[in-house]
């Protein structure tokens, strides 16, 4: 059965006609149709699907999408500025060379967006804490630590 | 995924209540990061979801006397905590180690202890820490001490309908300290393969513990701990458990026994090892074989209470909340 959910999504009020079983993922991707959040295994174990709501990072394939009810959410559609600009930490990405296949970015993108928005200055122990939940399968987790300790020495 | 109804009530009477309509085909939730992967995998086929999320009075940390807690306070809370990070340690080193972050941000100490896996992180620390269940029902509030509370691979004494409300612990004097060890093969994303839990109360004659010596920030447990060997340090009180060594959570009764009064030293605590190894029944899995689990429950017991030790005699502001190990 569908109900109608209210959220804040990447700063805009957002209405969506959803099933009660759901995932916040699921509504983003088919719904939605922002596929920059990437579904990877659906267990919570890749961390490819991560958001950020309120503020903390959260797997969204476990989120259920009823439980999204008045909350603020932010994608990776969400860090672009509207004349196409990439937020620092994108660019830190790119200039850094971090970015492979890039299927597990967004995610690793919103556990650092988490991260530096909570604390601008984080220890490389905290960087890797923040994405010890997303899995990059080309093995490329210096350079992503690298790229996000550069946006936090530029800030 | 099957359909089914999502409902939030607002109050525990409220989801009782709303368990009972369901005509036995409900499920409650919490951070839903062990139902909805149940749900996902089709093992279970729940007609309405329950979810605790929205219960104020299940969100609750409380300090005044002993320790209260919700159960349903996330991981991540938990761990962060700087009241719990200096006098119940074990649950920082044990909320601080489950799945990610992302699950820490929404996975609750109560749906890890009511999910009852022997694997169970939080397991361990609350029965070193001597915790009760608080236990909300239709007839009201009942407390359950948490070893009755685990009864074996995801059962615990809840009777349907009821919901764990939330742990109490008493509170602990200066002179106890308490660690947690998760053993895994990586650090991240793992279920343990072994759990070692120890809580440490030590009695000294004359002067208070703790380590004044600025070596004592440099130096490992061993030897510091070796130069207090004239100074007698007595175990007062101990307690040990080990999760993933038996069909569930489990304290190592005849090890706490063997320790208890006795002159603390590196060579009991191996000695201690022993016997918890010996009460443990471990059996192979796809983490780990028997033998292997059973010889790193020695090591790691021998570890946990050295680590509790340390706890005790080295300062916070020396070194927390980094030690070196």
């Amino acid at each position: 059965m569908k109900k109608e959910i209210n959220f804040t999504l990447n700063n805009e009020k957002v209405t969506v006609e959803a099933d009660t079983q759901w995932t916040l993922l699921y509504v983003l991707r088919e719904v939605l149709e922002m596929t920059g959040t990437k579904e990877g295994c659906g267990y919570g174990e890749c961390g490819a699907c991560t958001v950020v709501i309120d503020g903390q990072a959260v797997n969204s394939c476990l989120y259920p999408i009823m439980e999204v009810e008045g909350r603020n959410i932010i994608t990776i559609e969400g860090l672009m500025t509207k004349s196409g600009e990439l937020d620092p930490i994108q660019k830190a990405f790119v200039d850094e060379g971090a970015v492979q296949c890039g299927f597990c970015i967004p995610g690793m993108i919103m556990s650092a967006k988490a991260l530096l928005d909570a604390k601008p200055k984080p220890t490389e122990d905290e960087i890797k804490e923040s994405i010890e939940g997303n899995l990059c399968r080309c093995t490329g987790y210096v350079k992503i630590i690298d790229a996000i300790k550069s946006v936090a020495g530029g800030r | 995924m099957g359909s089914f109804e999502y409902l939030r009530p607002a109050s525990i009477s409220e989801a009782i209540a709303l368990m009972e309509g369901s005509g036995g085909r409900g499920v409650y939730i919490a951070g839903g990061t062990d139902v909805m992967v149940l749900i996902r995998q089709k093992k279970i086929f729940p007609g309405c979801l329950i979810s605790l999320r929205n219960i104020g009075d299940l969100a609750y940390l409380n300090t005044a006397s002993g320790l209260a807690i919700g159960s349903a306070v996330t991981h991540n809370a938990i761990a962060k905590n700087e009241f719990i990070q200096k006098k119940y340690t074990a649950l920082t080193d044990a909320t601080n180690k489950v799945g990610s972050l992302q699950i820490r941000n929404v996975a609750t100490m109560g749906g890890n202890i009511c999910n009852a896996a022997p694997s169970a992180d939080t397991a361990c620390p609350l029965l070193v820490l001597d915790a009760q269940a608080v236990i909300a029902g239709k007839d009201g509030d009942r407390k359950v001490p948490i070893d009755d509370f685990f009864l074996g691979p995801n059962k615990v004494a809840l009777k349907p309908g009821e919901i764990l409300k939330g742990f109490a612990m008493p509170a602990f004097n200066g002179r106890t300290g308490s660690a947690y060890i998760k053993h895994t093969r990586r650090q991240a994303m793992d279920l343990p393969m072994l759990g070692v839990a120890a809580r440490i109360t030590i009695r000294i004659d004359g002067d208070e513990i703790g380590c004044k010596d600025a070596l004592c920030t440099i130096d490992n447990i061993s030897n510091i701990l070796r130069r207090f060997e004239d100074e007698k340090l007595v175990c007062e009180d101990i307690r040990i458990a080990m999760g993933v060594v038996a069909p569930r959570p489990m304290r190592a009764k005849k090890a706490e026994e063997a320790l208890k009064g006795k002159v603390i030293s590196e060579a009991l605590f191996e000695e201690i090892g022993e016997i918890a190894a010996s009460e443990c029944q471990p059996r192979d899995s796809i983490r780990g074989e028997a033998w292997y689990r059973r010889d790193m429950v020695k090591v790691l017991t021998r570890r946990a209470i050295l680590r509790a030790v340390d706890r005790v005699i080295r300062p916070d502001d020396m070194i927390w909340p980094e030690r070196l190990w």
